[in-house]
């Protein structure tokens, strides 16, 4: 077994700045993350870092802007918390050296993005979170924090108490991918999730292959609830064949969007009168896919973004990724013609529930960047607040669990904070896989000690694997696909109800098949078969977790549409939606959304762009 | 003598900079894609042959130190559906989870910037997500990246990789910081553009793979350690201590100075870092420092 005082779980952006702050608290920290740092997808993140630097901006104009992004359904002391930290956290890491594209006099340029009323956003070339990544990862070997790479979580090691708010998290269990050991990882003081996002839910995402939602289904399952889940944002700018992100930065430098007619849609067809382009990432989603519903869409399937009047110059001074990725992905030249774009995948709003300090309803276990939810980005994340959200929550997760005295939480986490009952009757009963491991509530059993409770929860995943590669059954990609197409085909940028419980039954049945899923591989060696069909469970709970949530929003508020109900009913559904898994069901709940900040109480307006 | 030296130095140095600002960032990419539609021509010319089977032979590596029958390294042939646009990892993921679930390889983003999938592929060092199969003669032979340690199939060792990294101290460290925690230390754009490429490393290992030196001296800190050097030495913002501490590690005798200028790992660079530049400008900058001193 091995002990730490602070276990951080994945090792991208909110990771290695968890892990940062843990050690200037002075804790003794790990990483252990399936990637090698610096293969983490925070790398692949192009735009741009918002935070509120120059005069004439300022961090409450930030929080209203992000506020107004998320339609209403951010909790406002994430949001101003985030807005105030934001600054300094991006001067910190221009401290630790990281290369930001740059001014005339030499300070860090910012360029317009989405939704912003400030040019706030702060880049290096389109290829922000590369450099995010190296930076952070270097700032840790720097420090000499310890790194398990290519070792997989499994499972957290946490107490069995009933209510979940009396249970602690005592560590987790860990797969050492090259030589296919088990063992358990103790955290004296805390366990953080940083394990990113969850695109590989759907099959169009501009997400990497490991973004399964590792994280978000461990804590599920440990009992900690997932908010928001049904908001999953589509970037309407990603390359056809791939699902390679096209980034916004594009539009921000001054892209046009055309449909087959070479008309530019936002403003011709008055989808975004004012901000056209530039318009919110949902907003500019549904334009797109309206078009190629319509007939005026390039091969019925996409639409053109064209930077060609931008100029050469300024094209390689800011969007150079983008000629690459254009060229090497789609064959296209940026400079000589448009490029083919359509909505993909892009990111989970909703996800693990946490406080602003990072810390879950389980004493001991946090959670930052993508796979939690403390409610910053509601119903739509803006562009370039992602970036900032895993320095600014990373950080606080990092802090906090190494000990330090935080300000008590506004935002209440766990059942504690339930307002009402979720009135959705799925179609069918979600819940554990039929066969296999079903007993998925607080994994740790009744162990007396700490120790104990992490080596109980080693026996089982040692059980369960060992399971998974003596028995026979179906190869894991099967399912996999098939959940993959059923989320992309039915819980897409459009949702209608008959094909949300469509989905539900398909997602029942993929959960079914997983039943009788065995690995194929027999080797401990770098057992790849191994983890992904791992993996794929995780994508079944969180695949379920999406679609019971759009089922249950009976509204349209940013990025969750419905065809029924065409309009935001902000009397009944300013409240968070909240799944969690206590008596092996599914349990669906709300909470309230917190609009009472700092400053001021944010009134819900009507979102025009 | 030394400000002469140091004169021509620089001298030398600005004609370099003209050169390189004939290639610009825009005539490599012309270059390159000139190339691409040259090939592509070339496949075209070949393609009646992927037209008629419309299918396409990988010819890869396997070997698992643990199962038996696969521990005699040997080549599997797997027969793919080929389409338009499919590349190498395209290709790998279809003939995985088609045909034999357990071959392994690394892989993530998909985009060419987490940099775990570099394969020798056709006897030359790729990324696998961003190699067109239209563009290689087949079979297609895939190979793990040669010089390093197969730990199974396609996926090596990188440890050693990972360690000359570090050994260079690969982190910013500024002499010192604005008072202001809300203030940015300024950095020139024509700074910033001098270590742009370096930057760009996204760690594959195909430069290490490529390189001969590499290959017979395990100690030599190889391409992409130096290239991180660069990419802290050339950075106005760290102090000229610094530096100094800087070209003391890529000075010593597995450094810098075993470069032959072969640029092989130039070539394989799929991030097109100029690294063998890199190496020949820390020589001369550990050159004139020395210089400074005696």
């Amino acid at each position: 077994m091995y002990e730490h005082d602070v276990i951080v779980v994945g090792a991208g952006g909110a990771g290695l700045r968890a892990a940062i702050a843990a050690h200037e608290e002075g804790a003794d920290v790990a990483l252990v993350t399936k990637l090698h740092p610096v293969r983490s997808h925070t790398g692949a993140a192009e735009g741009g870092i918002n935070a509120a630097l120059r005069e004439g901006d300022s961090w409450d104009l930030h929080a209203y802007d992000t506020m107004k992004g998320s339609d209403y359904l951010g909790d406002a002391p994430a949001i101003d918390t985030f807005a105030k930290d934001a600054p300094e956290e991006v001067i910190q890491i221009e401290h630790w050296g990281m290369p930001f594209s740059r001014e005339d006099d030499g300070r860090v340029s910012q360029r317009p993005f989405g939704g912003m009323s400030f040019p706030r956003t702060t880049y290096a070339g389109a290829e922000t979170g590369h450099h995010l990544l190296h930076t952070m990862y270097e700032q840790a070997v720097k420090r000499g924090i310890e790194v398990y790479d290519e070792w997989y979580v499994t499972n957290l090691a946490v107490t069995d108490h009933e209510d979940p708010e009396d249970r602690t998290c005592h560590g987790c269990v860990a797969y050492d991918i090259k030589s296919g050991e088990i063992h358990g990882f103790r955290a004296k003081n805390g366990v953080i999730l940083a394990t990113g996002g969850l695109g590989q839910a759907f099959d169009h995402t501009t997400n990497a292959v490991a973004n399964t939602g590792d994280g978000c289904a461990m804590a599920y399952r440990a009992g900690v609830p997932m908010e928001d889940m049904e908001m999953i944002q589509f970037h309407p700018t990603t390359l056809p064949s791939t699902g390679v992100l096209i980034s916004e930065g594009v539009r921000g430098e001054g892209g046009i969007l055309y449909n087959e007619d070479e008309e530019r849609f936002m403003f011709e067809h008055g989808y975004a009168n004012n901000d056209g382009e530039l318009a919110s990432r949902d907003v500019v989603s549904r334009a797109e896919l309206t078009e190629v519903n319509a007939g005026r869409g390039i091969e019925d399937e996409y639409v053109h973004l064209d930077m060609r009047h931008l100029g050469e110059e300024r094209i390689l001074d800011r969007l150079e990724n983008i000629l690459h990725l254009a060229e090497d992905f789609e064959g296209v030249d940026g400079l000589d013609e448009p490029m083919p774009v359509k909505p993909g995948q892009h990111y989970a709003m909703g996800g693990v529930e946490t406080d602003e300090n990072g810390e879950t309803c389980i004493e001991g276990l946090y959670a930052a960047g993508e796979t939690a939810c403390v409610s910053l980005h509601g119903a739509n994340r803006l562009g370039g607040n992602a970036l900032p959200e895993l320095l600014v929550f990373g950080a606080r997760a990092g802090h906090h669990a190494a000990g330090k005295d935080m300000k008590v939480a506004e935002i209440e986490t766990g059942p504690s904070a339930k307002s009402e009952d979720g009135a959705v009757e799925p179609p069918v009963a979600p819940g554990a896989v039929d066969a296999g491991s079903d007993d998925v509530v607080a994994d740790g059993g009744a162990a007396a000690t700490p120790k104990g409770v992490v080596k109980g929860t080693v026996e089982e995943e040692r059980q369960r694997v060992e399971e998974l590669l003596e028995a026979d059954g179906i190869n894991h990609a099967e399912v996999r696909a098939d959940v993959q197409e059923t989320m992309t085909q039915r819980v897409n940028v459009f949702r209608e109800e008959d094909g949300l419980k469509q989905a539900l039954r398909e997602i029942k049945d993929a959960r079914r098949e997983y039943g009788n899923v065995a690995v194929a591989d027999p080797s401990r060696t770098y057992n790849t078969d191994l983890i992904h069909t791992i993996e794929t469970r995780n994508i079944l709970d969180v695949a379920e977790a999406i679609t019971i949530g759009a089922l249950a929003r009976e509204e349209f508020r940013g990025a969750h549409w419905r065809a029924e109900h065409q309009e935001r009913k902000d009397d009944e559904w300013i409240k968070h939606t909240m799944l969690a898994w206590n008596d092996g069901e599914p349990e669906l709940y709300y909470k309230p959304v917190v609009l009472e900040g700092d400053e001021e109480t944010y009134e819900p307006k009507e979102r025009s762009y | 003598m030394s400000t002469q030296i140091e004169q021509q130095e620089t001298e030398s140095e600005s004609e370099q900079e003209a050169e390189s600002a004939v290639e610009s960032p825009g005539d490599r990419r012309r270059a390159q894609k000139q190339q691409r539609l040259d090939e592509q021509k070339q496949a075209e010319r070949e393609e009646s042959t992927l037209d008629d089977e419309e299918t396409i032979t990988l010819k890869v590596f396997r070997y698992d130190p643990e199962v038996e029958g696969k521990q005699e390294p040997r080549f599997d042939d797997f027969v793919v559906p080929f389409h338009k646009g499919m590349t190498i990892l395209d290709a790998l993921i279809y003939a995985r989870d088609q045909y034999d679930s357990s071959l392994t390889f690394r892989h993530s983003c998909r985009q060419a910037v987490c940099g775990s999938d570099a394969l020798f592929v056709n006897g030359r060092q790729r990324l696998g997500c961003k190699t067109q199969i239209a563009e290689l003669e087949s079979p297609v032979r895939i190979e793990p990246l040669p010089h390093q340690e197969v730990v199974k199939d396609l996926v090596v060792d990188m440890e050693h990789f990972y360690d000359q990294m570090e050994a260079v101290e690969p982190y910013f460290d500024a002499d010192e910081l604005p008072d202001d925690e809300l203030e940015e230390q300024r950095q020139s754009r024509e700074n910033r553009e001098k270590v742009k490429m370096s930057t760009r490393c996204i760690w594959c290992g195909a430069c290490m793979s490529s390189c001969n030196i590499a290959a017979g001296d395990n100690e030599y800190l190889g391409p992409a350690a130096i290239n991180k050097a660069y990419r802290f030495a050339m950075d106005e913002r760290e102090g000229a201590d610094r530096k100094q501490e800087r070209l003391r590690i890529i000075e010593q005798e597995h450094g810098v100075w075993r470069c032959q200028t072969q640029f092989s790992c130039t070539e394989v660079c799929p991030k097109d870092i100029p690294l063998t530049e890199h190496i020949q400008e820390l020589k001369r900058e550990a050159v004139k420092n020395n210089l400074k001193f005696w």
